[in-house]
């Protein structure tokens, strides 16, 4: 295996899928564990975006994976080269497993420049060209915990042909092989776990193919590739999810790229997928909105009745259009901070939420730092957001370990009544 | 035509109405215990005017000589209060007019003044508004009453008056607030200048009457008279006769030749009171710093570190570092190697180089360590008065923040020199 030591250990499996349970023994010196469900911890170079260490560690449970991507790092390659000690290192990151991915999933990223020898990333300078041996070099300098295999994902288009799907399976698996070849022979990747990318499109035969492929080489675990929201739609998502995780070691970690939205995560896990990544609070960050769903299953009577109150005063509405497949826009997850109703709200983002910015700030004022276009803006949205976030994944993990997985999407919908 | 908030500016309505006011006033002063500014001079240094005081306000002390980060609309750009107050911050700025038409004073009471909205609870200064009349908006007309403009929000006409600057301020909730000046640039020569200067005079003694909570919130004076040392002395003579709590020289810190500004505000220094504070407004280059504090300054405030940071320029005790160029691309030393604050204890110049190319929290990192820089920098200036070595001090800042003395620009030679100390 891939110098890895990472043991996964279920403690429930629900319908022979849905999983739930805890990564142990991650990073080099196997100090880490990570629950599952769980996600990532988003990152822009290492840093959480609008985030210092400070603001950073405000945050009173992080995900202990921090994912960086080779689209924000390939330009600083020589850089790297020149500091030799790492990232983690370079980028003054606390305690963390890092995890490197190839593309950031909250970042556009133009089609049309994958070669059966190459795939491209976007710096802040252009187009980058990656062989395998340069994608290689990169994560020698970059000496992360964990990386995904080079693979090729632009399968995501309507219309992709069988062929292209076709071919993204073929390239992919070569990457892989390529990969794990340079990989053994690297001093500086002993102890790093590499993981397997399932390609595969919108193709039922394909993803097989890719699962069992990629399966029987030895990599530490799997990234679910060409899934991300906009792809699909979720019915045909959890088709394949399924189809592809049946077809997957079950002593394995799945990652699941580019899905962030709170159902679609939901009907993930089901699906049998383990971890995601955690681009979804920098995205509604952007768009000047605050997480704001429900997650909460415990009866509490309290609650009902302040519900009932939300109801009738016409403050439950979503906010945003369930079925809209363009990561850009608001979701029914969150609320517009900028819409003239929060101006004199002094009530926090979400009563109840412990972070710094629901504890230390209200409504009225984020308002006017967004229409006033104030920097602090984005600090204060980030740092509720990602609190939501990973609140929402620990509440996903109680409600498999109660049974009230059904319970819970009705509450993140909005459509649990009682 | 609406003033600023959509109140008329209130002229003095009816006797009875007005001795009402007045008797609550009398009984508030004489009912307060703790008047709500107090200095207390420290130490004094036996070579120049520098002194080290501490300034007890409302809501909490300030050491002396002070520099006040400028937090214009409520916010200390990127910054969070937690972590301005980690870095040392007692007292730091917002602004009157960007507060006033966003979100509006009415709101900012609501909301428990500037304090209880940014949730700051160390002290707060609010200038009058007034020199955002000169510098940002399309002015229309200044008269007796105020300042008319037009709101960049809505195009209405808006009128800025003493009482309307008060109000909004005592909305605002302030520990200090300035007077409503009428602003010229530092570079207008000729009559206007002297118009400007009595003006202020009679607008601050409505300030002062206009100020609802005189047992709370500190309204200083704004001393005027452009670059012309007898307008400047009449300005000072008539002003220090009213009694406030403290003096800012204003009109300063413009585009005006260095020679004038340091003259200007020497002369000022020396006729205002010892045991008031002395408060020069929008001065923040470091050499300025040093320079006016041994004039007899006590308080600075300026965007300049803070706006400098967005472009990723580092402020350091030897000049000025820009983040953004390629030679710190490979650099791994922090900003600076003896600096202690949060970014230079975790970050080195090639990470933030590259990380300007990725996220905005680059900007941060820089903001914090140039608050840090110019905190820091006051801190030690303190020190050095209070063990009587400020002097000293000064030469080793000067050697280290210029490569050779002929570099050392010719007015602060000047500068120091009128205060006795004889840089090589």
């Amino acid at each position: 295996m891939a110098g890895s030591r990472m043991k996964l250990e279920l403690s429930k499996v629900v319908q022979g899928r849905c999983r739930l349970g805890q990564l142990k023994e991650i990073g080099r010196m196997g100090q880490h564990s990570l629950d599952i469900p769980g996600c990532l911890l988003y990152s822009h170079l290492g840093t959480v975006p609008h985030l210092t260490q400070d603001t950073l560690h405000t945050l009173s449970s992080l995900p202990t994976v921090t994912q960086v991507t080779l689209s924000n790092i390939a330009e600083h390659q020589e850089v790297l080269d020149e500091f030799k000690g790492g990232f983690k290192t370079f980028a003054g990151l606390h305690d963390t497993v890092l995890y490197c991915s190839l593309h950031d999933s909250a970042a556009h990223r133009p089609t049309g420049h994958t070669t059966n020898k190459t795939v491209s990333v976007w710096g802040s300078g252009g187009r980058i060209e990656l062989t395998v041996a340069k994608f290689m070099a990169l994560q020698r300098m970059v000496q992360p915990d964990w990386y995904q295999a080079m693979a090729d994902g632009e399968t995501w288009q309507t219309g992709t042909s069988r062929k292209r799907v076709r071919k993204s399976v073929d390239r992919s698996l070569a990457h892989l092989d390529e990969c794990l070849l340079v990989h053994q022979k690297s001093q500086e990747l002993d102890g790093v776990s590499v993981f397997g990318v399932v390609e595969g499109g919108d193709i039922l035969e394909e993803r097989l193919r890719s699962a069992r492929e990629t399966a029987k080489r030895p990599v530490a675990g799997f990234c679910l590739d060409g899934f991300q929201t906009g792809a699909m739609d979720q019915a045909l998502r959890s088709q394949l999810i399924a189809a592809v995780t049946e077809e997957l070691p079950e002593d394995k970690p799945r990652l699941l790229q580019g899905v962030g939205r709170p159902d679609e995560v939901l009907a993930c896990v089901e699906a049998g997928v383990d971890l995601f990544e955690g681009f979804f609070p920098f995205q509604a960050t952007e768009r000047g909105c605050a997480l704001c769903f429900r997650f909460d299953v415990t009866p509490d009577p309290e609650s009902a009745v302040a519900d009932e109150g939300r109801h009738a005063a016409g403050e439950t509405q979503p906010n945003g259009d369930l079925n809209c497949d363009d990561q850009t826009h608001m979701t029914r997850f969150e609320m517009d901070l900028k819409d003239k109703r929060h101006q004199d709200d002094f009530r926090p983002l979400v009563e109840g939420c412990g972070c710094y910015c629901c504890r230390n700030h209200q409504r009225a004022y984020v308002h006017h730092l967004l229409v006033t276009n104030e920097l602090l803006a984005g600090v204060l949205l980030m740092m509720h957001n990602t609190s939501h976030y990973h609140s929402f994944f620990r509440a996903v993990r109680e409600a498999l370990a109660n049974d009230k997985m059904d319970l819970l999407r009705r509450r993140v919908l909005g459509t649990l009544t009682e | 035509m609406s003033t600023v908030g959509g109140n008329m500016a209130a002229p003095i309505t009816s006797e009875a109405d007005g001795n009402i006011k007045e008797n609550s006033m009398f009984l508030k002063k004489t009912l307060s215990a703790v008047p709500p500014l107090t200095l207390r001079i420290v130490a004094e240094c036996p070579v120049t005017k520098a002194r080290a005081c501490d300034l007890t306000l409302p809501h909490s002390s300030v050491s002396t000589p002070v520099f006040m980060p400028v937090g214009t609309q409520g916010t200390l750009k990127g910054i969070t209060a937690d972590q301005l107050e980690g870095l040392g911050c007692q007292i730091c700025l917002g602004n009157t007019y960007h507060l006033g038409m966003r979100p509006g004073p009415e709101l900012i009471e609501k909301a428990n003044g500037l304090h209880g909205f940014m949730n700051w609870r160390r002290n707060l200064l609010t200038d009058s508004g007034g020199f955002q009349m000169v510098s940002l908006v399309e002015l229309s007309e200044v008269t007796e009453e105020g300042v008319k403009f037009k709101s960049p929000y809505d195009g209405k006409e808006i009128l800025l008056s003493p009482e309307k600057s008060i109000s909004i301020q005592n909305s605002l909730g302030s520990d200090i607030m300035m007077q409503l000046d009428d602003v010229v640039s530092s570079t207008v020569k000729g009559p206007r200048v002297e118009e400007a200067m009595h003006r202020s005079i009679r607008w601050l003694d409505r300030c002062i009457a206009a100020n609802k909570h005189p047992d709370k919130q500190n309204l200083f004076a704004i001393i005027q008279g452009g670059l012309d040392a007898e307008l400047r002395k009449a300005c000072l003579d008539e002003m220090t006769k009213r009694d406030v709590p403290g003096f800012a020289i204003g009109g300063l810190s413009g585009g005006e030749e260095k020679d004038d500004f340091w003259r200007m505000v020497t002369l000022s220094t020396d006729h205002l009171p010892r045991e008031k504070p002395r408060y020069l407004m929008g001065v923040g280059y470091a050499l300025d710093l040093v320079v006016c504090v041994a004039l007899g300054c006590d308080m600075f405030d300026c965007v300049f570190p803070t706006r400098t940071a967005r472009f990723g320029s580092a402020l350091v005790p030897w000049g000025s570092l820009q983040v953004k160029q390629k030679q710190y691309a490979k650099d791994f030393q922090p900003i600076d190697p003896d600096c202690q604050c949060p970014t230079c204890k975790r970050h080195s110049r090639a990470y933030l180089h590259a990380l300007f190319k990725s996220d905005t929290a680059a900007m941060h990192h820089i903001t914090i360590h140039n608050i840090a820089y110019q905190l820091t920098l006051m801190r030690s200036v303190r020190q050095s008065i209070v063990e009587g070595r400020f002097p000293e001090f000064i030469l080793t800042f000067m050697k280290r923040m210029f490569p050779s003395p002929d570099q050392y620009p010719g007015w602060a030679v000047e500068a120091l020199a009128s205060v006795n100390v004889t840089l090589e």
